[in-house]
């Protein structure tokens, strides 16, 4: 190994196997370096005003070609969209990488607004299994319930659920924060990387398991504990930041935070270096 | 991957045929392999209906062996004889199929034990269903194949489970196609999503203890199970709170009786199941839109938690 005194911070990086990779997507905006702004963008992302608005009917269209009439739509301007009868059909408004305010008028089914990155989303109905998952950026609202793995895998963004959620909400998140105003089912948090969950209700059993970093807020009783889930202290900081959360969520604005339980990971279980490539360049 | 569907109207009766055949073909893409019903009718509850079969479908697909069409007719044959000897009287006969038979029987016992076995010891037949009320009419194919050729759309009846099959754990076949029946209870039937990991352990033990079991498939284990608590003495419902923890693995199964429809969620929830309820009724599926081809406007659905029994009466 190279003497770490006195090579510089490049090589002093790679000696300890953090390369020096440019980080690219708008969620790593805490990262952007104006000098490369070219390479901050999306290929067919498309300039969209949300004063432009329209309807779109699925009843009769498979979610493909909904997809596709999305995308259309939003190649045309128009930044607010909203989709009448989706009847539970499943991966509606997905990959979209666009900012566009995308409203729907009834409830999905599986995979809706999977793989997305920067949409504002309300869904006035229920979603089914995996809702928003590997979401990067953006804030979606779902006004009723959830299905089960709400919110796999995200790595930014809100998702916010008004009514209750499944089993394994927030499996192995990455990143953003989920906001539940009912009830969440098992393994909550189950494996989360990242990131944040807050559930106002009651947590069924085995939260937090194996998470190895992030953290769960629960208002209601919990089920039992996840292997390496473990109570931490609620701190004021902690209390400001869930009452602006829940503020801009448009739910739970009068909860008594203060007597929400604050559940992270023990790290018995993992040795998880929780810092981005960047940070751990600063950390140096 | 599977998937189930069920819906118990209350208070009333309903076109249960064409509303399941429209639930389970909107889970087809979950497997179509072989689709099944168990249809609870309307009827006078005067005689025992028995759906049975002489043999296999070994049309395209199928893991049986091809057998000659006479061999079925002189199943039948065994059958009647059988029937006669024990004193049951065929009231009505249907013959959708070769192989596949419907019969109305005038019969009075409480115990269809003995009669199951007498029947089920002639080689090549099983009994799909027995009951005054419940039919399972289980086939290759999806819901709309399967409901074609047995003409279910018009069947009214108060609920009715299903199943459409993507085949894992065993044969593409009848006897590996869901619903089962609770064997030897009287208008029980089981379908269920999931995989079971402990089947072969607990067979060894209800075989035992003198139960029965006609196919391979983990999921017969859950009908034999229940039949076994409620043998015991045990309620439909203690019986499913029981099974979560003494089946193994993951699952969601609904199971009904001539008056009730039941759900029950492993303590994982692994295996996905949607919900609606109303005073006048309940559909239930492994998918919304199973939900939505009975009740297309917009209705609030919910998912059961972890460990969760439900039942409901008609």
């Amino acid at each position: 190994m190279a003497n770490l005194k006195t090579v510089s911070k490049k090589s002093k990086a790679q000696s300890m196997g953090m390369h020096t990779e440019v980080l690219t997507g708008r969620t790593q905006q805490k990262f952007f370096n104006p000098d490369e702004a070219e390479n901050f963008y999306y290929f067919g992302t498309y300039d969209v005003d949300f004063n432009k608005r329209t309807d779109l009917d699925v009843k009769d269209m498979t979610a493909a070609e909904a997809n596709k009439e999305i995308d259309n739509l939003m190649s045309h301007g128009y930044g607010t969209i909203v989709i009448k009868n989706p009847q539970g059909k499943h991966s509606l408004g997905v990959g979209i990488l666009n900012k566009l305010n995308l409203i729907f008028e009834g409830s999905l089914g599986y995979f809706g607004i999977g793989s997305c990155d920067g949409p504002i989303v309300r869904i006035n109905g229920r979603v089914g299994w995996s809702c928003a998952e590997n979401l990067m950026a953006g804030k979606v609202v779902i006004e009723k319930n959830a299905g089960s793995c709400f919110g796999a895998a995200i790595r930014g963004g809100d998702l916010i659920c008004k009514g209750s959620v499944g089993a394994r909400t927030g499996i192995d998140m990455k990143g953003g924060t989920i906001i539940i105003g009912g009830d969440a089912g098992a393994f909550t948090g189950f494996m989360m990387q990242r990131g944040r969950i807050i559930i106002l209700g009651d947590v069924g059993i085995n939260l937090g398991d194996s998470m190895y970093d992030g953290t769960i807020f629960v208002g209601g009783e919990i089920g039992s504990y996840g292997s390496d889930a473990v109570d931490a202290e609620l701190t004021a900081s902690d209390q400001d930041w869930l009452k602006r959360k829940l503020k801009v969520a448009e739910i739970g604005e009068n909860f008594d935070v203060s007597k929400m339980k604050k559940i992270v990971a023990g790290k018995k279980l993992w040795n998880y270096d929780n810092l981005e490539p960047t940070e751990k360049k600063g950390a140096i | 991957m599977c998937g189930i569907a069920g819906l118990i109207h209350r208070g009333k009766s309903s076109n249960v045929g064409s509303e399941l055949q429209g639930m389970l073909q909107a889970l087809k893409h979950r497997g179509e392999d072989s689709t099944g019903y168990a249809l609870y009718g309307d009827t006078d509850g005067k005689n025992f209906i028995m759906r049975f079969k002489v043999g296999e479908n070994v049309g395209e697909g199928s893991s049986s062996v091809m057998e000659d069409v006479s061999v079925y007719d002189e199943r039948k044959k065994v059958v009647d004889q059988t029937l006669a000897e024990m004193g049951a009287k065929v009231v009505k006969e249907e013959r959708t199929l070769p192989y596949s038979l419907r019969y109305e029987i005038d019969y009075n016992t409480k115990d269809l034990l003995d009669f199951s076995q007498r029947i089920e010891s002639i080689p090549g037949v099983e009994i799909l269903s027995m009951g005054k009320s419940l039919e399972v009419i289980k086939d290759l194919g999806n819901a709309k194949m399967v409901c074609d050729r047995y003409s279910l759309d018009k069947v009214v009846g108060t609920h009715a489970i299903g199943h459409a099959r993507m085949a894992t754990e065993s044969g593409v076949d009848i006897k590996s196609a869901h619903p089962f029946w609770g064997y030897p209870f009287s208008d029980v039937s089981v379908v269920h999503n999931g995989q079971l990991t402990n089947y072969w352990n607990n067979r060894r033990v209800l075989e035992n203890k003198g139960m029965r079991f006609m196919s391979e498939c983990d999921s017969e284990l859950i009908a034999v199970y229940l039949a076994e608590k409620m043998r015991d003495g045990a309620t439909l419902e203690e019986g499913m709170k029981e099974s979560l923890t003494g089946l193994d693995g993951v699952f969601t199964y609904f199971v009904a009786t001539k008056d009730s429809l039941g759900m029950a969620k492993d303590t994982m929830a692994a295996k996905p199941l949607v919900l609606y309820e109303s005073d006048d009724l309940v559909a239930m599926g492994s998918e919304e839109i199973a939900i939505r081809s009975v009740l297309p406007q917009e209705i609030d659905t919910y998912d059961p938690f972890d460990g969760e029994v439900k039942v409901w009466q008609i």
